[in-house]
């Protein structure tokens, strides 16, 4: 469990450096993608691995880390990928706007 | 609980309700949107000043704190409002009103949603400095982002969106280590509360110690881009020379925010109760500081168009700060404090007299002509409001003498109480009237004198040449023709500098309780995490 969940992280979040040093716009949002989704995960992990722990406390049982996983990073990470995708979708229209303006994809707008 | 308790939450609330209420407002009413735009900005003004007054009140430098959802802190959200918080709200808030008042004349016209993306800027660069725990202060500053986002852009042209796609790029990077930093520090210590965390950071084993401080140097990377420390600041002198002059004069604002996150997190998280991790990261800011200084140094001297000039005099500003922090020393926080407000209402007015001034060039102008092409400019025909100002080459002349001994440290403004007080801070911590000692400085902090003085010599050449070229040689003699709805805002914060000069003693007096309270985090820690729930109406 614990090497799958980091080597997922490891692979999206190299992917995601190589694609963002890439000199194409698209290739720049992907990369971007990647990262996020690299760093959603991470944040899920620091709430530490558990498996078939109920997400909430059970009717009856006491709270506490030892009966339930941790809900703060399931909030953070879901903020995080609501901003993340804003952010995207942002960055996609600025992308359009920029091809629109330099008649390429060029992060700086010439070859 | 009186109306005046739920003063922490208004500077957040009002941008927010301004700028929602303003989007379904047709954009051709664009002078009734900025009217009540720049009507809730000062109002926001006036609540900041008073949280001020309300600061510098409490006894021993203890922060109103404000609790949102009324639970206790570390479970809840909470708003802190100390002496430094409440600071940084009155100068954005200032910023934002003379930034938002001088795009009325002209520069709203430009685009879209204008006002709405400026009162949700201010909504993060407010919530930026009000709240007291990371993951808020990460959603604060996303809100910020993404309206400056949008300010960049506004005009549009080839230019401006070519740099905004570097700026957006660099950001959202910067914005995942700031997640990778907020997600270890909540795995390590199991807290995102900064007061609870601060408590938290001297009991840690060595094992999360090192994640801990992983996490912190992470973020701290996130804020050190926002506050463009050489190597992570390239991309600012590009994006702020192309933004729209009222946007560029707002953020000015923002590497300060990245400042004033340094600085709250160093001393609160870093102090002497961290165990072995006090003094984290210092090391950093302050060498990173003074590379900066010198690269804005240079950068200065080398700029040919004012925008590049203004943005490099930001770059400088925030080399100093960083290594005013780096060196963590009372005095020198409190004249870096001083230095922060001054070269920040300096900077804005400058972006805003720039504009005023280019219209004063030779419209045949090289610089003038490629700045135009490259920017796509406009056909619509310009209809501008308000009177005339006369005498406007003088009073154009008058504003750009003052902003430049204010940038560059000149007697008898607050520029150069400023340094002088960093450097007193530096040399002397005796009593006053004590003599300096010149010997207890290491070599980093002779290379900060050093700098800080060259500094201010760059700065007022580069800033001469540009006066000559454009007041006294000027080929064709064209007067531009400027309104006193432009030129007011820019006297509004040049205004506030003099006051500032005049008021040093108490400026002064109030900013060395900030710093004393920064170096104690005692003082911010207890109060924040023993504050009271408000019993609700039912409860016994």
């Amino acid at each position: 469990m614990e090497l799958v969940l980091s080597a997922g992280i490891g692979v999206l979040a190299a992917s995601g450096i190589w694609l963002l040093f890439r000199p194409r716009t698209y290739q720049v949002v992907i990369g971007l993608s990647l990262l996020s989704y690299a760093v959603n995960l991470f944040i899920f992990g620091m709430g530490r691995l558990r498996v078939d722990a109920p997400p909430i406390i059970e009717k009856g049982g006491a709270g506490g880390l030892l009966t339930h996983s941790d809900p703060l990073p399931q909030a953070l990470v879901l903020t995080a990928i609501v901003i993340g995708f804003a952010m995207t979708a942002l960055f996609l229209v600025v992308l359009l706007a920029s091809r629109g303006f330099s008649g390429n994809d060029h992060v700086d707008g010439r070859e | 609980m009186s109306v005046f308790a739920h003063l922490p939450i208004l500077p957040i609330l009002i941008p927010l309700i301004t700028a929602a209420a303003l989007i379904p407002i047709d954009d051709r009413n664009r002078d009734l949107k900025g009217v009540v735009s720049v009507v809730s900005s000062a109002i926001v003004f006036l609540v900041s000043l008073s949280l001020m007054y309300a600061a510098a009140d409490q006894p021993e430098g203890r922060p109103l704190v404000y609790l949102l959802g009324n639970w206790a802190a570390p479970y809840g959200i909470v708003l802190v409002v100390d002496r430094l918080s409440a600071l940084m709200l009155v100068l954005s808030s200032l910023v934002a009103l003379g930034a938002q008042t001088f795009s009325i004349a002209r520069w709203h016209r430009q685009g879209f949603h204008y006002h709405s993306l400026f009162q949700f800027m201010a909504l993060g660069v407010n919530g930026a400095f009000l709240t007291g725990d990371l993951f808020n202060l990460f959603v604060f500053f996303e809100i910020m982002l993404g309206a400056s986002y949008g300010l960049l852009l506004h005009g549009s042209g080839p230019m401006r969106v070519k740099k905004g796609l570097h700026y957006i790029a660099i950001n959202l990077a910067a914005s995942s280590l700031f997640l990778l930093g907020v997600s270890l520090i909540y795995g390590a210590t199991g807290t995102l509360n900064m007061a609870d965390l601060a408590l938290r950071i001297g009991q840690l084993n060595v094992e999360n110690r090192m994640l801990m401080e992983a996490g912190a140097a992470l973020l701290g990377m996130a804020f050190l881009v926002k506050a463009a420390m050489w190597p992570l600041g390239f991309w600012l002198a590009g994006a702020y020379a192309a933004a729209s002059p009222p946007s560029a004069a707002f953020f000015a604002i923002l590497t300060k925010v990245g400042a004033y996150i340094l600085l709250r997190l160093s001393m609160l998280l870093f102090g002497a109760a961290a165990g072995p991790s006090a003094g984290f990261g210092l090391n950093v800011l302050l060498y990173g500081g003074l590379i900066t200084i010198l690269f804005g140094l240079i950068g200065v001297l080398a700029s040919q168009a004012l925008g590049r000039l203004a943005a490099y005099c930001i770059i400088t500003s925030s080399g100093t700060l960083l290594a005013a922090i780096g060196i963590a020393d009372k005095a020198v926080i409190a004249g870096a404090l001083l230095y922060l407000v001054t070269s920040t209402l300096a900077a804005a007015a400058l972006f805003l007299l720039i504009e005023l001034m280019e219209r004063a060039r030779d419209a045949g102008a090289d610089v003038l002509a490629v700045t135009m092409e490259a920017y796509g400019d406009d056909d619509q025909v310009e209809t501008e409001v308000g009177v005339a100002v006369p005498r406007t080459m003088a009073l154009l002349g008058l504003c750009f003498v003052i902003t430049t001994m204010l940038l560059a440290g000149l007697p008898p403004f607050s520029g150069f109480l400023a340094k002088v007080s960093i450097l007193h801070g530096l040399f002397g911590s005796g009593p006053p009237g004590a003599a300096l000692s010149f010997h207890g400085l290491d070599g980093a902090q002779w290379t900060y004198v050093v700098l800080l003085i060259l500094s201010g010599l760059s700065t007022l050449i580069a800033m001469n040449r540009v006066g000559i070229r454009t007041f006294w040689t000027s080929i064709e003699g064209t007067v531009p023709r400027v309104y006193l709805i432009e030129i007011a805002p820019i006297m509004l914060l040049l205004g506030a500098c003099l006051v500032l000069t005049l008021g040093a003693g108490s400026a002064l007096s109030y900013l060395d309780a900030t710093a004393s309270a920064l170096v104690n985090p005692q003082s911010y820690i207890e109060p924040v995490l023993s504050a009271p729930r408000v019993p609700s109406p039912g409860e016994p």
